[in-house]
């Protein structure tokens, strides 16, 4: 689907008085269906203002944000979110913390009694595929660091949202870590093409995960290049280590660094 | 390092075997007896060196002397005051959930009733139980009411704090899927606060204690309360020291009540470290 999220010159100030801090300003930007999409920005520049934008969890105060053809008015169910914190809940044990959106969103919560099995078929397929496998029934803090993210995205997925939000999902992450996770994403991006808006810091998991990084100025933010990253898929580590790679990340650095210069 | 001062928790059902106790657990088993035991004898040997008189302070001796002698009016009047406090505390439960609910999940009613609230929690009890007896008269009611006043508001405290501290990443993810309010509090804000609640019901029980013998002293013609006042007025001293130490045990088994469902309930909440499975490599 073209254009499946469509900001259209959106700004946001919080606060109710039009006095608080304005954190987008003239925003525009446009995702296809199915395209991986990255944000990049200097920090505290609102990208996750963005995300909480484009998912209708703040209302813009200016602009129009339509998603999957629709006029954003209040929080949209067909997103998933994911976090840099994994904030999977502790009494629940790993599979019914990927188990939680069904218990909520629309169609699934009224179906989840009585298909229960199949939905717990599901969850544990979608735990297996990002090597969760053994760790249904532990409790988060039983898992590592890694593991409690790889539940969390699996969180996110689990009901299949044509949308698919992550905020910094690995910015707790060590290098190692992070570098697998960002295989198991690619894998599952691969396996169900959603739509994915990807908020990072990390330039080089901007340009091995994303088909197209968007820079953010600094605040208040708005969309100020953008770049489509060329490169075959499936991805591999290695590629972020070729000229054409780093070339790319440069580039955006040098970009995020003049977005910083004009704070 | 990790056990704690009490029976250590079971937990998790996952984890929950039987395992043969080491030495130095039976003896961290066995010490709080060892505790006590002590004190009685320090008291013993105090009592006895320095000659007090029983009216003074009696010795452990004295104490449970009369304690056994007068046994049946002690367990009346201690069962009138153990019904009293637990249905006070029950009464407690109840309302602190239900508010502690309510204030914790709309900032509006928190801002609104809170300072009230602080406000009534500030008033003496003792000041309200004349008040309660003109009100219901001398007896069973005023004393229910009291252990309610002063043990419902750490209860309610608790639970707000539980709900209102819910993570707003964790608020996005469910509000973004469509949740509700009441489906966030149900799946989110109430289990959270569940830690928070049972630690409270232990604070709760013991001061419900305090607040029906409160009321029992000031105005009552039965519980432990109303016994010791009538045992100092004759001036049997042992027998009050005997209502006093009757109404501790009674607070212990009550607050290791409390403590026991706490870890059956929220086991997750106080995990050891050392049952964290560590798998390297994310």
């Amino acid at each position: 689907m073209k254009n499946f999220v469509d900001l259209d010159h959106v700004s946001l100030r919080y606060g109710e008085d039009g006095d608080g801090t304005l954190a987008l300003q003239d925003a525009s930007m446009r995702v296809d269906g199915g395209e991986f999409v990255a944000v990049v920005g200097p920090s505290g520049c609102g990208k996750s203002t963005l995300m909480k934008v484009v998912t209708g969890l703040w209302p813009a105060t200016k602009g129009g944000v339509i998603v999957a053809g629709r006029e954003v008015d209040r929080p949209l169910s067909i997103t998933g979110m994911a976090f840099q914190n994994p904030t999977l809940l502790p009494w629940r044990t790993t599979l019914d913390n990927v188990m939680l959106p069904l218990e909520v969103a629309q169609p699934h919560a009224s179906k989840l009694k009585r298909e229960r099995a199949a939905y717990e078929a599901k969850a544990r397929d979608l735990l297996a595929l990002v090597g969760l496998k053994g760790f249904e029934d532990k409790f988060p803090w039983q898992l590592s660091g890694g593991m409690q993210q790889r539940a969390s995205i699996c969180r996110a997925l689990v009901h299949e949202p044509s949308l698919l939000m992550l905020d910094e999902p690995f910015g707790a992450l060590d290098m190692f870590t992070r570098e697998e996770l960002w295989l198991a994403l690619q894998e599952l991006w691969i396996a169900r093409k959603p739509t994915v808006i990807l908020v990072t810091h990390d330039l080089r998991e901007a340009v091995f995960l994303a088909d197209r990084i968007l820079i953010m100025s600094a605040r208040p933010g708005r969309i100020i290049a953008e770049r489509t990253v060329e490169l075959p898929r499936p991805r591999e580590l290695s590629m972020t280590y070729e000229p054409y790679a780093v070339g790319l990340v440069h580039d955006l650095r040098d970009h995020i660094s003049a977005a910083r210069a004009t704070v | 390092m990790t056990d704690m001062a009490l029976p250590t928790p079971a937990d998790t059902p996952v984890r929950r075997k039987r395992r043969p106790l080491s030495r130095s657990k039976v003896f961290r088993r066995v010490l709080p007896w060892l505790v006590v035991a002590a004190l009685f004898l320090l008291w013993q040997l105090f009592v006895d060196g320095l000659q007090i008189e029983p009216f003074v302070l009696p010795s452990p001796t004295a104490i449970f002397a009369a304690g056994w002698q007068w046994r049946g009016p002690i367990l009346d009047n201690a069962w009138q005051t153990f019904m009293t406090t637990t249905v006070g505390f029950g009464i407690a439960i109840v309302f602190g959930l239900f508010t502690g609910v309510a204030i914790g999940s709309s900032s509006l009613v928190y801002d609104g009733f809170y300072p009230a609230l602080i406000g009534f929690n500030t008033i003496p009890k003792v000041a309200v139980v004349p008040i309660l007896i003109i009100w219901f008269g001398i007896g069973t009611i005023p004393a229910i009411i009291t252990a309610f006043l002063l043990s419902f508001f750490p209860i309610l405290v608790n639970v707000a704090t539980g709900i209102a501290t819910v993570e707003p990443e964790l608020q996005d993810v469910l509000r973004a899927l469509g949740a509700s309010k009441w489906q966030i509090i149900k799946k989110v804000g109430l289990p959270r606060s569940m830690p928070y609640f049972f630690a409270s019901l232990k604070v709760a029980i013991t001061v419900a204690f305090v607040g029906s013998i409160v009321a029992e002293t000031v105005g009552s013609n039965k519980g432990i309360g109303n016994f010791m006042l009538v045992a100092s007025s004759r001036f049997e001293v042992p027998l009050a020291f005997a209502g006093l130490l009757v109404t501790g045990a009674m607070g212990i088994v009550m607050y290791a009540v409390c403590s026991f469902i706490e870890q059956r309930m929220t086991g997750w909440a106080t995990r050891s470290t050392d049952s964290a499975v560590f798998t390297p490599g994310g």
